[in-house]
C-alpha cells in the first residue's frame, strides 16, 4: 500500500478549541421556570429582525433573522414578498438557526502540520494562513501559470472566489451542481428551446392542470416555491402523473403513479410522443408555428408504440395511453417537469430532450400552466479592472464534451492527476461550500487527484470530510453573520434580496468576501477589491438599482416590474426562440453535426445481477445533501439515512426493519459504515434506496459521524454523458451484507 | 370561541417544517418536540397508499390530562386551548400517562410541556408558528364556533377524521382525508 | 404490508418509543401503599371488633411497618417527581377528578394517623426505651383512649388508600392495560393480602397465624378471581385491550406475570397455606414472603407493561 501524501485528517482536539457548555440533561430540583417564562415574554417583545437570504440550499429564499436583545439568533422567518418562499421557509431554512448554533463549527484557521510523524492540524492565525495560501498560490502561478489554480465551489461564497480567480487569471472553475446534478437538463432544454431551465425552474405549477414528474420528487426535495405551487395545484384539482420506480411522496399525491422499471424513462416518453402524434392529440397549431423537425420526430416515434414500451418499462400500454391523453387533455397547461438532479444513466441530455420535445408537442413552453418566460434584473457590476485572459480554463478541460456549458468538476479532477498528455495540469484547489467527497462520484479518482495536488485549501463553515484533506482550512462564518452579493431572482417578476449580518461572526470565522479580498491583496490583485467592507459594494449596487441599503434593510426584498415582455406567448405574434433556427428544435441539427442522435433514442442500460440491487438515492426534505447532517435542529429530525428494501427482498435475505447492514457494490467497494434497514413497500424489488448525504467520516461532527451510509462512496461506475460530460450515477448495484465487514479493521 | 386546527393530509409532504418552526418559536429543547410527523404506508407495491400528517396536542374538549392533573397546572381556557402552567406542575407525569396521543413531555427543567396552539402568537393576532410556516399550506387554524371560518368551511365541505376518537377525548385537530 | 413511522424522527426521552414516565419508585410506592393499607385495615378491624388482645401482632407489632411503608412510599413518589420544588402545589387545591390529588390528601391524613397508632402502643412495643416526658405520657394515654376512634377512621381510609393504588392506574383510558374497573378492587385485595402476609410473617402465636392464613387464603382466591375477571374483560375488549392482554399472556411480561405473580405469588402460597391450615407443618415464612414478592412484582409488571400499551391510530 502506498502512503498517501495528503492523509485524511480527522480534525482533532489539537485542531479545535473549547467544548461548548451544554445544559444538564435533567434538572433535579426544577429551575425557576416561571421566571424563565417572564424573561421569555419580555424578550419576545424586543426581537430585532435583519434581512437575509437563505444559504442552507441553492433556492436562496429571502428571510428575516430574528435576534433577541442578547444577540442570540432566535428564529428565521420567510419574507412575505419573496417569490422563492412567499413568507414560508422550508424546514432547512427555518432550521438555519442550527447552522449558526452548531458547536462543531470550524472555529479558527487550521494548517496541516506533522507532529511526531503524525499528520494533524494546528490552529493558526488568519494572517499566517492567508500568507501561506498566497505564497503557495503565487508559487504555483509562477511555475505553471494561474490557470493551474482550480476552484471548486457552490453557493454564495463561490461568487467572491470566482472574482478572485478571474482577477488572478484562472478560469479553472467548476461546480458539482452542473455535471453532477442539473447539467443535462440545461443542455437538453437549451438544444430544444434555446434557453436553460435555470433555477428556480420557470414552471407555472400553481396554474397547471397536469404536472408530470419523471423521477423528480418534489416534496422530498424541498425546492420551496415548487413545493408550494404543487400544493396549489393539488388544491386546484390538477392531474399529477409521477414516473418513479419508488413510491415517492409526490407519487402518493399523484393521480397516476407509473411504477416504471428503472432506467427506461426514455422508452416511456417515446411511447407518449407516439400516442400524442398517432391519436392527433398534440398541439398542431403550436407545433406548426414554432417547432422544427416535427416530420422527423413523427417518423422517429412511429415505431415506439405503447406495446413496445410495455416490454421495456413494465407499464401497461393502456396506462401509457391514458396518461398521454390526460396530458393532452390538460394541454397547454401541462408541465413535463425537467427535474433537477438528472445525471442518471449517461444518456441524460437525450432524456431531457425527450422531456423538452414532449413539452413542445403539448405546447406548454410559454403557456399559462406550462412554462413561463422568466425574468431577472441585472445587478450592476462593481467597477474593477478588466480580468486578464487565461490561456485555458474549464472550457478547454472539458472540451471533449462539446455542449458543456459550465465547468465539469470530474474533468477538473482528472486534469489534476499528473499525466504527460495532460495539457491542462491543475496543481492546486480551492474548495468552497461543497463537500466534494460526498458530491463527486468515483472516490478513487478523487483521492488520486487530491493526493497529487501541490496545495489544497478548503473554505467551509463546518468540518466536513473534505476539510480533512486540506493543507489549510479556513473557517467561513455562516450566512447569518455576513454580507454577500445581492440575490437577483429569475422568476415571473424580477426581484432582489439582500443578506445583512444579523450577528457578528462567531469564533474566529470570517466571510468569504473578506477572505477573497485578503488573498487578492496578497496575490497582487488588490485593485480588484476596491472596498473595505462588502457593504460598500452592495450599497453602490443598490443605489444604481434605485434603492438603498437602508431601504433594503427595512424591506429585505424588492420586486421590480417585468420589462422583457409578457409572461406567456402572445398568440397574435410570432415568437423567436433563442435557438440557432429561432424555432423549437424537435430535430437537432446541432446534435447531428456533432455526431449525436438528433432525436432521443432508448438505449438499454445495465441491470443488476443476481443478488445485486440498483442503488437509488434521493433527498429528504429536512436535509441539504451532506451539508446539514450535523445541524442540531435538522439532525433532530433525521439523524441517519435508512436503506429502503422491498419486503420480498427482505424475506429472501432475512432482513428486518431497524437491522444494521453494510453494502458492497459491483466493484467490491464496501460502505464505511452500516445502515439501518427499512422494509417498505415503497421501493421496487430490484432496487434499494437511501437518502443522500449521510455516513460522515469526520469525527468532529459529533452528531453526524458514522451515521448511515454515504451513497457516493458506492458510486464507482459512472456513465458519462458524451454530450455535456454529466456523470450518470444510477447504474451502480449493491449487495447487502448482514455481517459487519469492518469487524476487525479500524475505519 | 373554539380554536381548532385542520390539516390536509392530501397536501402534507411530511417535510417537518412545522416541527422546526415550533422548536425555534417556543424554545423547545433539541431532542424534544411539541409536534411531529407520522407516516403510514398501506398496501403492496405497486398498489400503495401513503399518509403523512403533522400531529400535536389535540386540545381535546374532554381532556384527560386536565382531569388527572393533581394541582391544576394543566388547565383549559375558554377558547379550548389546553395549557400547562410550569410553576404549578410538580412533574408527577400523570398527564403524560393520560394522553392517548403522547403529546406531552417532561421538559429538561422538570415541568411538563406541550403544544399551546402558540397561544402567545394568537394574542398578537398571528397564526401558530407551524401553520404560518408550512410550505404546502396544508394547515388551517381558526374558530369552530364561527360557522364562516376557514376551518368550519373545510369541515363542512371535506371528508375528515380525528385521531383515536374512540378514546373519547373529542380531539380538536382535524385531518382532511 | 402496513408501516407506521415518525418522519420527523421523534425520540423524546422517556416517551418514545413507549412511555417510561413512571419508573420503579412508582411500583414500590404502589406496593408499599397497598401493604400499609392492608396492615392498617386489619389493625383497625381487629381493634373495632375488640379482639386486639387476642391478635397482638396485627394491631401492635405489624403496625410498626405501616408508617415506615408509607414514609418510604412517599419518598419514592417524591423521588419520581421531576419538578420537585413545586411539590407543595399538591396541597393548594383539591381536584376531585384527579386520583393523584385525592390520593395525596388521603396520604396526608393517613400517614400521621399511622404514626400516632404506633405511638399509642409505644410503651408496649419499646419497653426498654422509656420516654419519661410528661407530655409524651399524656399523649400516649390520650392516644390509647382514642384507639377505637382512630380505628374507625383508619378502616375507611385504608380501604380508600388500597383502592386508590389501583385507581391511580385505571383512571387513564389512554393506557388500555390499566383502563379497567377491576384494577381498584384488585389492588385493594392484593394490598390486603400482602398486609395479611406481613402479619403471618410477624405473628408469634399459631392462632393468629392461622386466622390470617385463612383470611389470606380467601383474599388470594378473590384476587385470582379478579385477575381472571380482568383478563376476560380484556379478552372481550377492543383491539387495544387485546394487545394489552397479549403483553401479559403471550408477551414479554408473561413469565413475570404467570411465573412470579400468579404461580409463585398466589397459587403456591395458597396451597402451602391450605396445607398448614389442614394441620401439616409448613415453614410459614415461605408463603408469606412469596406473597410479598408476588405483590411487588405484580406492581412492577402492571406499571411497566401498562406504559407500553396505547391507542392505535
Amino acid at each position: 500500500m502506498t502512503t498517501s501524501r495528503r492523509k485524511f485528517i480527522k480534525i482533532s482536539a489539537l485542531g479545535l478549541g473549547g467544548v461548548a457548555a451544554t445544559t444538564s440533561a435533567l434538572n433535579m430540583f426544577g429551575s425557576n421556570s416561571y421566571i424563565d417564562e417572564l424573561v421569555k415574554e419580555n424578550v419576545a417583545k424586543k426581537f430585532k429582525r435583519t434581512p437575509t437570504y437563505c444559504e442552507v440550499c441553492f433556492w436562496k429564499c429571502a428571510a428575516w433573522t430574528y435576534t433577541d436583545e442578547k444577540g442570540a439568533v432566535k428564529k428565521i422567518i420567510g419574507n412575505d414578498n419573496d417569490p422563492h418562499c412567499f413568507g414560508r421557509l422550508c424546514p432547512r431554512g427555518t432550521g438555519g438557526v442550527g447552522m449558526y448554533n452548531d458547536e462543531d463549527r470550524l472555529k479558527t484557521p487550521l494548517i496541516r502540520t506533522t507532529v511526531n510523524g503524525e499528520e494533524t492540524f494546528r490552529e493558526a492565525s488568519w494572517e499566517e494562513a492567508l500568507d501561506l495560501i498566497a505564497s503557495k498560490f503565487n508559487g504555483i502561478k509562477e511555475k505553471y501559470g494561474a490557470e493551474s489554480l482550480g476552484l471548486i465551489k457552490h453557493g454564495a461564497p463561490g461568487a467572491h472566489l470566482e472574482h478572485l480567480y478571474k482577477a488572478i487569471g484562472s478560469d479553472t472553475i467548476a461546480e458539482p451542481a452542473y455535471a453532477q446534478c442539473r447539467g443535462p437538463r440545461e443542455t437538453g432544454f437549451a438544444l430544444t428551446f434555446g434557453s436553460w431551465v435555470g433555477s428556480p425552474e420557470p414552471t407555472d405549477i400553481r396554474d397547471t392542470k397536469c404536472l408530470v414528474l419523471i423521477g423528480s420528487h418534489i416534496g422530498e426535495n424541498m425546492h420551496n416555491s415548487q413545493v408550494q405551487e404543487m400544493s396549489d395545484a393539488i388544491d386546484n384539482g390538477a392531474t399529477i402523473i409521477t414516473v418513479d420506480p419508488r413510491f415517492s411522496t409526490a407519487a402518493s399525491k399523484s393521480t397516476h403513479w407509473l411504477a416504471i422499471k428503472p432506467a427506461t424513462d426514455i422508452a416511456l416518453m417515446l411511447a407518449w410522443m407516439h400516442v400524442l402524434i398517432e391519436e392527433n392529440l398534440y398541439d398542431k397549431e403550436y407545433v406548426k408555428k414554432y417547432a422544427l423537425g416535427f416530420k422527423e420526430l413523427k417518423e422517429h416515434v412511429s415505431q415506439y408504440t405503447p406495446e413496445w414500451a410495455y416490454g421495456i418499462t413494465t407499464i401497461e400500454p393502456e396506462e401509457i395511453r391514458k396518461t398521454a391523453r390526460a396530458m393532452a387533455h390538460a394541454a397547454p397547461s401541462v408541465i413535463v417537469h425537467p427535474g433537477r438532479h438528472v445525471t442518471w444513466y449517461g444518456d441524460d441530455t437525450q432524456r431531457a430532450r425527450a422531456m423538452a420535445s414532449l413539452n413542445a408537442l403539448l405546447g406548454s413552453w410559454g403557456r399559462r400552466g406550462g412554462f413561463y418566460f422568466k425574468e431577472s434584473i441585472k445587478v450592476p457590476k462593481y467597477p474593477h479592472p478588466a480580468y486578464p485572459h487565461p490561456k485555458w480554463g474549464w472550457h478547454e478541460i472539458g472540451a471533449q464534451y462539446p455542449l458543456a456549458q459550465m465547468g465539469i468538476t470530474t474533468e477538473v479532477v482528472k486534469a489534476s492527476i499528473p499525466n504527460p498528455e495532460n495539457k491542462y495540469p491543475v496543481k492546486a484547489w480551492l474548495v468552497a461550500g461543497t463537500n466534494i467527497t460526498k458530491s463527486i462520484p468515483n472516490q478513487k479518482l478523487l483521492k488520486e487527484a487530491i493526493d497529487a495536488l501541490e496545495f489544497m485549501v478548503v473554505i467551509d463553515t463546518m468540518p466536513m470530510d473534505v476539510t480533512g484533506y486540506a493543507d489549510v482550512v479556513l473557517p467561513e462564518c455562516t450566512y447569518l453573520e455576513r454580507y454577500d452579493g445581492i440575490r437577483s431572482a429569475t422568476n415571473r417578476e424580477p426581484s432582489i434580496a439582500v443578506r445583512v449580518p444579523a450577528v457578528p461572526p462567531k469564533y474566529d470565522s470570517k466571510p468569504t468576501w473578506w477572505i477573497a479580498k485578503q488573498l487578492g491583496e496578497r496575490m497582487g490583485v488588490g485593485e480588484f477589491f476596491n472596498y473595505d467592507d462588502f457593504e460598500e459594494v452592495i450599497e453602490w449596487q443598490l443605489q444604481k438599482m434605485g434603492t438603498s441599503l437602508d431601504e433594503m434593510k427595512k424591506i429585505g426584498v424588492k420586486n421590480y416590474p417585468r420589462t422583457s415582455g409578457p409572461l406567456f406567448l402572445n398568440e397574435d405574434e410570432t415568437y423567436n426562440f433563442p435557438t440557432q433556427s429561432g424555432k423549437i428544435e424537435l430535430y437537432s441539427q446541432e446534435l447531428k453535426d456533432l455526431g449525436f442522435d438528433p432525436m432521443p433514442k432508448y438505449t438499454k442500460h445495465p441491470e443488476p445481477e443476481q443478488g445485486f440491487y440498483r442503488l437509488n438515492y434521493g433527498r429528504a426534505p429536512m436535509h441539504t445533501f451532506s451539508r446539514t447532517a450535523n445541524n442540531p435542529n435538522l439532525n433532530d429530525l433525521k439523524s441517519e439515512n435508512n436503506l429502503w428494501v422491498n419486503p420480498k427482498v427482505a424475506r429472501i435475505i432475512g432482513l428486518k426493519t431497524g437491522q444494521e447492514v453494510w453494502l458492497k457494490n459491483q466493484d467490491d467497494i464496501i460502505s464505511s459504515f452500516g445502515i439501518k434497514v427499512r422494509v417498505t413497500e415503497r421501493i421496487r424489488w430490484d432496487s434499494v434506496y437511501m437518502v443522500h448525504g449521510f455516513g460522515h467520516k469526520e469525527k468532529q461532527l459529533s452528531r453526524a459521524y458514522g451515521k448511515g451510509i454515504n451513497d457516493t462512496e458506492l458510486i464507482s461506475k459512472i456513465a458519462v454523458d458524451p454530450i455535456m460530460g454529466g456523470t450518470g450515477m444510477r447504474g451502480n448495484f449493491v449487495t447487502i451484507l448482514t455481517e459487519n465487514p469492518h469487524k476487525n479493521t479500524e475505519i | 370561541m373554539r380554536y381548532a386546527m385542520v390539516i390536509d393530509t392530501l397536501k402534507c409532504v411530511g417535510c417537518s417544517d412545522c416541527v422546526v418552526a415550533c422548536q425555534t418559536e417556543n424554545d423547545v429543547p433539541i431532542g424534544y418536540c411539541r409536534d411531529w410527523i407520522t407516516e403510514t404506508v398501506n398496501g403492496a407495491y405497486p398498489s400503495i397508499e401513503l399518509e403523512l400528517k403533522s400531529e400535536r396536542c389535540n386540545h381535546c374538549e374532554n381532556a384527560p390530562c386536565v382531569r388527572c392533573c393533581p394541582t391544576g397546572a394543566s388547565h383549559q381556557l375558554n377558547n379550548g386551548i389546553v395549557l400547562v402552567t410550569g410553576d404549578e406542575c410538580i412533574g408527577c407525569g400523570a398527564c403524560i400517562e393520560s394522553c392517548p396521543y403522547d403529546a406531552r413531555y417532561q421538559h429538561p427543567d422538570g415541568y411538563v410541556d406541550k403544544c399551546t396552539f402558540c397561544h402567545h402568537r394568537l394574542e398578537k393576532g398571528q397564526l401558530p408558528a407551524c401553520v404560518s410556516v408550512c410550505p404546502t399550506k396544508c394547515m388551517y387554524f381558526g374558530d369552530l364556533d364561527n360557522p364562516n371560518s376557514e376551518v368550519s368551511e373545510l369541515l363542512k365541505k371535506r371528508k375528515y377524521k380525528t385521531l383515536a376518537p374512540e378514546a373519547g377525548t373529542k380531539p380538536h385537530v382535524y385531518y382532511l382525508i | 404490508m402496513q408501516e407506521e413511522l415518525f418522519t420527523s424522527g421523534r425520540n423524546i426521552p422517556n416517551i418514545d418509543p413507549s412511555l417510561q414516565i413512571w419508573h420503579w419508585p412508582i411500583s414500590v410506592y404502589l406496593f408499599l401503599g397497598g401493604l400499609a393499607a392492608g396492615l392498617l385495615f386489619f389493625a383497625g378491624l381487629i381493634t373495632v371488633l375488640g379482639k386486639d388482645k387476642q391478635y397482638p401482632t396485627s394491631v401492635k407489632f405489624a403496625s410498626i411497618v405501616s408508617p415506615i411503608a408509607l414514609t418510604l412510599g412517599l419518598l419514592a413518589l417524591f423521588y419520581d417527581l421531576t419538578h420537585k420544588l413545586y411539590f407543595w402545589r399538591l396541597y393548594t387545591t383539591i381536584r376531585i377528578e384527579s386520583p393523584m390529588s385525592w390520593g395525596a390528601w388521603v396520604l396526608l391524613i393517613i400517614t400521621p394517623i399511622s404514626f400516632l397508632w404506633v405511638l399509642s402502643y409505644y410503651s408496649e412495643l419499646f419497653p426498654k426505651w422509656k420516654l419519661n416526658y410528661k407530655w409524651f405520657i399524656n399523649l400516649e394515654e390520650f392516644l390509647q383512649k382514642n384507639r377505637k376512634n382512630m380505628a374507625l377512621v383508619l378502616i375507611p381510609l385504608s380501604v380508600v388508600l388500597g383502592i386508590y393504588t389501583g385507581i391511580l392506574l385505571s383512571a387513564f383510558n389512554a393506557r388500555p392495560l390499566w383502563n379497567n374497573a377491576i384494577l381498584g378492587p384488585l389492588f385493594l385485595t392484593s394490598g390486603l393480602s400482602t398486609g395479611a402476609a406481613t402479619i403471618i410473617l410477624l405473628a408469634k402465636s399459631a392462632k393468629e397465624r392461622h386466622l390470617f392464613s385463612k383470611i389470606d387464603l380467601v383474599l388470594i382466591i378473590i384476587e385470582l378471581g379478579l385477575i381472571v375477571h380482568m383478563l376476560m374483560g380484556m379478552y372481550a375488549g377492543s383491539e387495544v385491550q387485546l394487545e394489552a392482554m397479549q403483553l401479559l399472556v403471550g408477551g414479554e411480561f408473561t413469565l413475570m406475570f404467570f411465573g412470579f405473580v400468579i404461580i409463585l405469588g398466589l397459587i403456591v402460597p395458597a396451597i402451602m397455606e391450605t396445607i398448614e391450615i389442614m394441620g401439616f407443618k409448613v415453614p410459614v415464612a415461605v408463603p408469606a414472603i412469596l406473597i410479598l414478592i408476588g405483590g411487588l412484582v405484580f406492581r412492577f409488571v402492571m406499571v411497566e407493561a401498562g406504559q407500553i400499551t396505547r391507542y392505535l391510530y
